[in-house]
């Protein structure tokens, strides 16, 4: 719902975006692990314009004690941006885009996470949103794996996530806020690779069968790119010679 | 609680046996939805609207079609808002107060299939640009809960919307004020018809009824248009699908939805 301008071409005759980028290249992306000292786990991203600090907490004791389950862990996520992360002041309450947003990451990252493993206790993920540029569910779901990780909670793999879309009618990798606004389709995927699974994916606008299927599979390996950066951010932390 | 997930996890293992032999709970085939009715013109005193049965899941859909301010970005186009509730009425475990996530999900999954597939040409619906615009109000309410409230939500507000009759205002001292005998149909692009699929195990079943609503893995609505594209999309549930099960989900959608619309386009010319 941003400022659209009408004029902005999304993709010139020499098949560069609005950003300069080519039609499969992803922005720039750089994860870290660990960083806040009181979570269990955490994670920074900076994809593009997106800046994301996501901490975890658990397993611990659930509160209120009705939620907990006695046969498995459960996953508490919650997405929120910050009233600073967007062009006009956003108010702090949850919204119901921020509602549905935290209900698609918890069941995208359910199926990679072994709650089973821990009855009766809850594993929490916080994801605050410090700036927004379009693609936050995505950087946020990849960055929530890598901090999931970093907590040292049993995991099936990580989830990386990036989305597909459609501008000038052609299918591209990586949908930034523009493109986003002004383009034709924005389809987010969630894919963890070592089990080729789509835990996350979600469609708006509008995508003939072809563009669909092209879309998916361009998600996908633009997944598997994330998913280097996700395993790079952790090698750093625990196997690399920074001084953290 | 406690008792209620000892029957699902038994009600579960009866589905998956019967999947293994390529049958469902209520002999369905796989690709198979339930039958569908539709009651347009429920409620007359809305601009337009739809009683819906899906199976044995209940929505009634009402329009209301009213002078509206702009969004500021968007002063040329009309508005259109869907939303969907679950009534306490429609299952023992639905409580009133502020609506939970899974609501949430329903009301603005069920607004995003419509709106993506620009059903209504909402640049139509312009009173005077950047000051009074058209707005379209399609609210869902569950009266009776059996599974997949996605589609039967999305066909309630679709039926409602093809049988939508609205005013014509014009400004009057800035005021939008109704012309006399200006009724007219809602302009309609395209007919989106939603299709949820449900996996259980290894096996994907279209349109899933309560039981196996409760039984499933994961689930994806996909809503496609009367050209056969796909216009939205959303994954649900606590496991993934293959690549090829997500390619499979969108043909099936293709093929599934065409029947419904034709369903749909008998509500739209009886209308007319």
């Amino acid at each position: 719902m941003g400022g659209r301008d009408a004029t902005m071409v999304l993709l010139d005759e020499n098949g560069i975006r609005c950003d300069g980028r080519k039609v499969d290249e992803p922005r720039r992306i750089m994860i870290k692990a660990g960083g806040l000292k009181n979570a269990d786990g955490s994670a920074y991203i900076e994809f593009g314009d997106n800046k994301i600090l996501v901490g975890v907490f658990g397993p611990r004791d659930v509160h209120p004690k009705h939620m907990s389950n006695t046969d498995t862990g459960i996953l508490r996520v919650r997405y929120h941006m910050e009233p600073f992360s967007v062009g006009e002041r956003k108010n702090p309450a949850p919204s119901r885009r921020e509602i549905e947003i935290s209900k698609v990451i918890k069941e995208a990252l359910e199926p990679a996470v072994m709650l089973e493993k821990f009855p009766r206790t809850a594993v929490d993920v916080f994801i605050e949103i410090l700036q927004a540029d379009g693609g936050t569910r995505c950087a946020a779901l990849t960055a929530a794996s890598v901090a999931l990780a970093d907590a040292g909670i049993p995991m099936r793999d990580m989830v990386a996530a990036i989305a597909a879309g459609k501008v000038a009618d052609t299918v591209i990798l990586d949908v930034n806020n523009e493109e986003d606004q002004a383009g034709q389709a924005d389809m987010p995927i969630g894919y963890m690779p070592s089990l080729k699974k789509i835990t996350l994916l979600q469609l708006d606008g509008v995508l003939t069968p072809e563009e669909y299927k092209k879309c998916v599979d361009v998600g996908v390996k633009g997944c598997e790119l994330v998913y280097e950066l996700q395993k790079k951010a952790l090698n750093d932390k625990y196997f690399g010679n920074r001084g953290d | 609680m406690t008792s209620v997930s000892v029957i699902d996890e038994l009600k579960r293992t009866q589905i998956l046996e019967l999947l293994e032999q390529g049958k469902r709970v209520d002999g369905r085939a796989l690709d198979e939805s339930r039958e569908l009715k539709i009651e347009p013109n429920a409620i007359p005193k809305a601009n337009g609207s739809a009683r819906v049965y899906l199976g044995d899941t209940e929505v009634i859909c009402g329009v209301k079609i009213q002078p509206d301010r702009p969004f500021p970005d968007t002063g040329d186009k009309g508005l259109f808002i869907c939303t969907a509730e679950l009534l306490p009425l429609s299952h023992p475990t639905v409580e009133t107060g502020p609506p939970q996530p899974p609501v949430i999900e329903l009301a603005r999954v069920t607004d995003r299939g419509i709106r993506e597939s620009h059903m209504i040409d909402v640049t139509q619906l312009v009173i005077e640009k950047d000051k009074s615009v058209i707005g379209v109000f399609a609210d869902n309410v569950v009266v009776d809960y059996d599974g997949n409230l996605f589609d039967a939500c999305s066909y309630a507000a679709t039926a409602a919307l093809l049988n939508s009759k609205t005013p014509t205002w014009e400004m009057v001292d800035e005021k939008p004020t109704v012309v006399e005998g200006g009724e007219k149909q809602l302009p309609i692009n395209t007919i989106p018809v939603s299709v949820t699929m449900a996996k259980i195990g290894n096996y994907i079943v279209v349109d899933p009824n309560g039981d196996e609503w409760a039984s499933m893995d994961s689930r994806v609505t996909i809503t496609t248009d009367s050209d056969g594209n796909i216009c939205a999309l959303q994954k649900g549930g606590s496991d993934g699908f293959t690549q090829d099960e997500i390619n499979q989900c969108g043909e099936l959608s293709i093929k599934v939805g065409a029947k419904i619309r034709e369903q749909l386009k008998s509500v739209q010319q009886e209308s007319q």
